[in-house]
């Protein structure tokens, strides 16, 4: 069975089993189901996916077709109408310190004053709970993790002055300090020059060779193939999933790209106006 | 020491105490970018206090506060759940929440209150002067009594800020990331409307409502224009609120005016003062940096037409001074640009009154004209324009490009001539330009 795919229903029940028995491994991120409305406007239909070994793994899909989205609701960023996500057999909230979270780089305002230093060590703030401060190993972690992305001379620099690479360089510096076994990355090479671009897969495969898991949500078809061990090929619903080799074929991508589906955009303005469709 | 002069001191205590709580507060309410909601607040409040009030009368704040740290949540409640639920931008969901409250107060007043003595002007419209003269005595001092609730409130200000630090921070900097690792920035936004309903009832009646909104915007918004850390910040807002408690009330009192209004304007004019001298995005600093850079490229175009004048004769050539000058640009710049060149030994000038280059301006003027025709070469290989749509792109351009650029200019090329037939000159004076401290500063770090 493929490392990323749509499990059968007997597969399904006998995952479940074996996490309730505490026998076995459970799947590494299990989302059943999922359905996401903004304002009661379904912008991403039962959607499922299952990962179940280390890999890398890129979300590809055209504009609107909801995979911020669908990140967003396995983190609970958003609300989800139905569905559930469960993260290492547990849902979110027993499992937050292992899942990271890399968000767009334009979610944030650059103007805020802190460092490149302060933004990693933000990184290191979900494992300390409330009110606790950062110490000596965090500190320690943050600049290691900086270093890590080649940003270390940057660290006393304030966001804003540097380019939007660099930016993007601290924001994964910092998902680095999270230490997550589970990785969700909305667009990181986005706007990123070259050389931050090849940094940015080469730590992404380190990562992978770590034993961690990341999600990619990734705009540039041609470097699909590349990057990513498997892919998410996605259009408000799911169109496949599966390893790159079988999955990424251009029937599935005429399947993703060739338009949305008329009848769900049918049926969520019926849902969106609360009325019956004609 | 004379009665007025204790007066103006306890204004100032009375003022500093309750900027620096309203600041501190003020610094979040900006980075958050919900600057108003402290105005919207400190409106919302008054039904609470008018329930407060008839249940704790005038002896007892406690009703007081708690009635008006629940309508200060209830006021930014509603503004999401207005903006929300009405599809609208939240500045307009506040001003509908704000005035609606605030006007419920007012119907309660003229309801409830018509014959009991509750002074809106005193809990409302307080005024940094009405309090000085109600005192309290303290180890044989006279204390305002304001003081008595003023300091606990900046003493639970600085316990907040201190204690949710790191969830204040990444709340306001990434609400995405707080809320994935746990910290829901919903509750930090609640718990921020809380403590400014707590801080500006606090301070109402000590500095009036005017101020306490210009304490909590001004100061934080002055801070974020001089600072780049989030602990600066907090510092030089709270700094400036009593820089603008003391000057405020100085002059207020010379000029015998309202302190309120005094130290209001005195906040409005330091954040004046501070947006055109902040360091990196000051009128002052832009001014200054733009004129920097016409020197640079003034000096710099007189070092490259020397250079091409010296590849024409095929040796040292001279210019007259006047003529340099004419090239670096007519007035003050222009003659500013030659008295660089000449004090960083560029040029040199002859016994008779010539110019002409020194190495080191030799060696810069090399790689000025390398540049140009790089560029040259450049766009001619890959925008097929015609030749008299090269030049004027190169002159600009070739004032920004530094050594790797150039290199890598060079290295995509594959010609030794310009697209006018000219040699393109080869780059050994790279080492020098490279070590070029002010031309290195000037340029974009990325």
């Amino acid at each position: 069975m493929s490392p990323v795919g749509t499990p059968s229903a007997e597969s399904r029940t006998h995952a479940a089993e074996i996490d309730d028995r505490g026998t076995g491994p459970a799947a590494i991120l299990d989302v059943h189901d999922l359905t996401v409305a903004y304002q009661d406007r379904p912008v991403l239909w039962d959607f499922d996916l299952v990962v179940e070994r280390p890999s890398l793994v890129g979300i590809v899909g055209p504009n609107g077709a909801g995979k911020s989205t669908m990140v967003k609701a396995c983190l609970g960023l958003v609300p989800r109408a139905s569905g559930e996500v469960t993260f290492f057999g547990r849902p979110l909230a027993k499992m937050r310190r292992r899942v990271g979270y890399v968000p767009q780089r334009e979610s944030v305002d650059w103007d805020f004053p802190v460092t490149a230093f302060d933004t990693v060590l933000m990184g290191t703030y979900g494992e300390l709970g409330w009110f606790r401060r950062p110490g000596r190993p965090q500190r320690e972690r943050a600049r290691e993790c900086l270093d890590r992305v080649g940003m270390s001379e940057f660290a006393s620099r304030q966001i804003g002055q540097l380019s939007g690479g660099q930016q993007q360089r601290v924001f994964l510096a910092r998902a680095l300090a999270q230490q997550a076994d589970l990785y969700f990355m909305d667009e990181p090479m986005a706007g990123v020059d070259a050389a931050t671009e090849q940094v940015v897969f080469d730590l992404l495969r380190s990562l992978r060779d770590e034993g961690r898991t990341v999600l990619v949500v990734h705009h540039d078809l041609r470097t699909v193939p590349d990057y990513f061990d498997d892919v998410v090929l996605l259009n408000t619903r799911l169109v496949a999933s599966g390893p790159v080799g079988t999955t990424f074929t251009a029937e599935n991508l005429r399947r993703a790209y060739g338009g949305r589906l008329d009848l769900l955009e049918i049926a969520a303005d019926a849902v969106e106006a609360g009325e019956r469709s004609r | 020491m004379s009665l007025g002069l204790e007066l103006a001191l306890r204004a100032v205590v009375i003022g500093a105490v309750s900027g620096v709580s309203c600041a501190i507060l003020g610094c979040f309410l900006v980075l958050r970018r919900v600057s108003l909601l402290g105005d919207g607040i400190s409106h919302g409040v008054l039904p609470g206090l008018v329930i407060g009030f008839l249940l704790g009368g005038k002896t007892n704040p406690v009703p007081l506060f708690v009635g008006a740290v629940t309508f200060g949540v209830l006021t930014a409640w509603l503004t999401q759940a207005v903006s929300s639920r009405g599809r609208m931008s939240e500045d307009a969901g506040l001003g509908i929440v704000f005035t609606a409250l605030f006007a419920v107060g007012v119907l309660l007043i003229s309801r409830l209150l018509r014959r009991v003595h509750f002074d809106a002007d005193c809990v409302l419209y307080g005024s940094l002067g009405v309090t000085l003269d109600d005192t309290w005595p303290l180890l044989g001092l006279e204390v305002p009594r304001v003081l008595f609730t003023l300091v606990p409130t900046l003493l639970l200000v600085l316990l907040f800020v201190t204690l949710l630090w790191k969830e204040l921070q990444l709340s306001s900097f990434d609400p995405a990331l707080a809320e994935a690792t746990g910290v829901s920035s919903t509750l930090m936004h609640y718990l921020l409307a809380a403590m400014v309903s707590w801080v500006t009832v606090a301070s109402f009646e000590a500095v009036g409502s005017i101020l306490v909104i210009a304490l909590l915007i001004v100061p934080a918004a002055t801070a974020q224009l001089l600072t780049e850390r989030l602990r600066s910040m907090l510092l030089v807002s709270a700094v400036v609120a009593v820089v603008g408690a003391v000057v405020g009330v100085s002059w207020g009192r010379w000029l015998d005016v309202d302190y309120a209004g005094s130290v209001t304007v005195t906040l409005g004019g330091l954040f004046a003062v501070a947006v055109f001298t902040a360091p990196r995005h000051g009128v002052f600093s832009r001014l200054w940096s733009n004129f920097a850079l016409s020197l640079r490229i003034a000096s710099e175009d007189v070092l490259a037409t020397l250079y091409r004048r010296e590849e024409r004769s095929g040796g040292t050539a001279t210019w007259s001074y006047e003529e340099c000058e004419r090239v670096a640009g007519e007035g003050i710049v222009g003659r500013l640009a030659m008295h660089r060149c000449i004090t960083q030994a560029l040029v040199h000038r002859h016994p008779d009154g010539a110019i002409g280059l020194t190495d080191a301006g030799r060696d810069l003027g090399r790689s000025l004209v390398r540049s140009h025709r790089l560029w040259e070469s450049y766009l001619d290989e890959h925008f097929e324009l015609p030749p008299d749509h090269l030049h004027e792109p190169a002159e600009r351009i070739e004032h920004y490009i530094g050594p790797e650029l150039r290199e890598r200019l060079a290295g995509e090329l594959v010609r030794e001539t310009d697209p006018h037939g000219r040699r393109i000159p080869d780059g050994e004076g790279d080492s020098e330009a490279e070590g070029d401290p002010e031309a290195k500063a000037e340029r974009p770090s990325e």
